[in-house]
């Protein structure tokens, strides 16, 4: 990473992690110590050239990484606008998750802890956290909706294998809100030997800040990608946002070129006027969550409301703070994509391309067909638009299967 | 001098801990959650701190946790809660507010510090809320002469310490032990090291939660700290009882405990 990039994010959060109204830190006085040992063990490891080289080798020799940028030629023609998707879906573990896990189990074990805590709703995060922490020798335990281990036995089974003890959590709506519930006390009672690797760019400063940063190189990559492979800056980026890690991680590389739009997609489940979605910031309203101030779904009286999507993974009543603050400020547009436009899109890109994506990834799919129409009509030809492809979908085949009634025996 | 602080005066004066009772608003039932806090104030709880209920939790173990859960299923609403606050300051006793930061931000801050000195609250416990995100907080609370009660851990440094404190009004919360709220076997060994770290600090009395649940322990934590905050040992009294009744009588009895616990002479 480039000093001025270095420079470049550390102007914002300010030193309290403030994305101008947002973020902050809304915690039990017992954390704060734990956040600023973490705040200033970011900081220092990001100016480390050993740590940054021992991430960078990390992220090529065992995640993968740089994941390709593909002109998908197929989808563009249905689309009508030139595609270019960020194969995410291609790194180790199939997410662009396995990024923030190893950056943050780097920072454990530079903080000389051995227990490495997570939450998780359909269990990515959970797998993605059991592999860091059986690849880093860490002891893992996983925090997850009582509900979701049921809904994702799979998951559960390969965190075990990792070595991972999961707990389902029985509180509440026993959904993902509710293992960070978990996850937070857990880390109150154990701060001292535990890390709480959280799973996206939310939660309390420094976390929405330093899973950026581990995250960013996905910006990074496609930035230079287009500049090598099609001698420009696209129109469009497109990213799905659940906390926002992926989308604030191809974001980021952009924010500070203009004419670059950048458009998240939120998970409107059964549609934004209905009670049944996840869009936090086209359908909540300003509140705490979770440690930080954001957009949340939430009551009249301030209680959080549980959210639906048919994604799991963008299954969440908040939103990170700095997605929040880019949308206040308009540099960056969120809308919302329902399931059945996320599962229309899903089907498109199995088509066309022969890639299964996650379901996740398909709000950003749908997003991209959204815009591209209303974008070649403003700029009077035809768009380029690079679509961060979060991740595969082996994941989802079975919600797929029940969705398109594919599954057993006759077709 | 604020009316949870008359409390701790008379307290001082008889060489005793203030006994403080928690029991979150709406649970079981609005009228419920009345006459609970009545009887734990006529069992000789000298303060009440009433909890608004709130969707996530993160400082509360499984007791309260459930008890909330409860309460909101019940359909309790934030005026609901204020009507209880009104309804138990009316019995003579100081009556806190504990809650989370989210409610009161959505209820506003400054319309629910008004509405709070019109109940008859005393001021707030704010266990999510610290000085560094509260001026909305420290302006209301100025405007309606509200006590602020931020919480200190042992974990604070003492810079942090002393910034927390000074920011307290009424007392200081002492979080005795690194967890959350729960009654324990044993209570911690580490409060009592945070409780002298507070008083070097300032003259405001130091309350001690998270852990207390017999009478014994209520002696102990009474012995160092100048308030003992008990919440899920007196809210299992109602979880556990088959019926409000049977509940009542637990926490009258549980109470009583309590209150001899904070005179005995272990101090
Ligand atoms: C493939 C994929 N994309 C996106 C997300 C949403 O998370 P975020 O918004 O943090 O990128 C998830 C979360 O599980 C995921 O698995």
């Amino acid at each position: 990473m480039s000093a001025d990039a270095l420079a470049a994010t550390g102007s914002r959060p300010d030193a309290a992690g403030h994305f101008g109204r947002f973020g902050g830190r809304f915690v039990p006085e017992a954390l704060v110590a734990a956040l600023d040992e973490l705040t200033e063990a970011h900081r220092t490891a990001m100016a480390d050239e050993s740590f940054r080289a021992e991430f960078a080798a990390l992220l090529r020799d065992y995640a993968g990484t740089p994941s390709l940028l593909y002109p998908a030629e197929r989808l563009s023609a249905k689309l009508g606008a030139r595609v270019l998707l960020k194969r995410e879906d291609l790194n180790h573990t199939g997410a662009h998750k396995v990024r923030n896990v190893l950056g943050q189990a780097l920072l454990t074990r530079r903080m000389g802890k051995t227990r490495v805590i997570a939450e998780t709703g359909a269990g990515q995060h959970g797998v993605a956290t059991a592999t860091a922490a059986a690849l880093f020798d860490l002891e893992c335990v996983v925090y997850m909706g009582e509900v979701d281990t049921e809904r994702q036995a799979l998951n559960v089974a390969r965190m075990r294998m990792l070595g991972a003890t999961v707990v389902p959590v029985t509180t509440g709506s026993r959904t993902l809100k509710d293992a960070m519930n978990e996850a937070m006390r857990d880390w109150v009672a154990n701060v001292d030997g535990t890390h709480y690797l959280i799973g996206t760019a939310a939660g309390p400063h420094p976390f929405p800040a330093l899973v950026r940063d581990f995250v960013r190189g996905i910006g990074d990559e496609a930035r230079q990608q287009c500049l090598d492979q099609i001698g420009a800056l696209p129109d469009a980026v497109a990213a799905c946002v659940g906390g926002g890690s992926n989308a604030l991680g191809i974001f980021h590389a952009f924010v500070d070129d203009p004419d670059v739009r950048l458009y998240g997609f939120e998970a409107g489940g059964e549609g934004v006027t209905t009670d049944r979605h996840a869009a936090s910031i086209t359908g909540g309203s300003l509140g705490v969550l979770h440690g930080a101030r954001t957009y949340v779904l939430q009551d009249a009286d301030g209680q959080t409301v549980e959210s639906h999507s048919i994604s799991a993974g963008l299954d969440y009543p908040g939103v990170g703070p700095e997605h929040a603050w880019l949308h206040d400020s308009g540099r960056a547009s969120y809308l919302p994509v329902t399931d059945d436009e996320a599962m229309a899109a899903f089907e498109l890109l199995c088509r066309t391309e022969g890639i299964i994506p996650a379901i996740e990834s398909s709000h950003a799919i749908a997003g991209a067909a959204a815009i591209a129409p209303k974008l070649a009509a403003e700029l009077g030809r035809e768009p380029t638009i690079v679509v961060n492809l979060s991740g595969r979908g082996d994941k989802d085949v079975h919600t797929a299967g029940e969705y398109f009634g594919i599954l057993g025996k006759e077709q | 001098m604020s009316r949870i602080g008359v409390a701790f005066e008379k307290a001082r004066a008889e060489g005793r801990a203030v006994l403080v009772g928690c029991m979150p608003a709406g649970f079981p039932t609005v009228e419920g959650s009345i006459a609970a806090m009545t009887a734990m104030v006529e069992a000789g709880v000298d303060v009440i701190e009433v909890e608004i209920p709130y969707s996530d939790p993160v400082m509360d173990g499984p007791v309260i946790q459930k008890a909330s859960d409860i309460a909101l299923a019940g359909g309790v609403r934030t005026a609901d809660t204020l009507r209880i606050i009104e309804a138990v300051a009316a019995t003579g006793a100081p009556v806190v507010t504990m809650t989370y930061w989210n409610p009161i931000e959505r209820y506003g801050v400054d319309a629910f510090a008004r509405d709070l000195d019109a109940a008859g609250g005393t001021g707030l416990i704010t266990p999510d809320l610290i000085p560094e995100e509260a001026d909305e907080w420290l302006a209301a609370s100025d405007a309606y002469g509200l006590d602020r009660t931020f919480l200190v851990a042992p974990s604070s440094t003492d810079a942090r310490l002393a910034m927390t404190v000074e920011h307290c009004r009424g007392f200081v919360y002492a979080t005795a032990i690194m967890g959350v709220t729960g009654a324990r076997s044993q209570t911690s060994d580490a409060a009592p090291v945070l409780v002298s770290r507070v008083r070097q600090v300032t003259e405001l009395p130091v309350g001690v939660g998270l852990g207390v649940g017999t009478g014994a322990q209520a002696g102990t934590v009474g012995g160092y700290a100048d308030g003992v905050i008990v919440g899920s040992a007196l809210i299992r009294c109602v979880l556990d009882a088959p019926d409000l009744g049977t509940g009542l009588t637990a926490l009258r009895t549980l109470g009583a405990e309590l209150a001899e616990g904070v005179r005995a002479p272990a101090r």
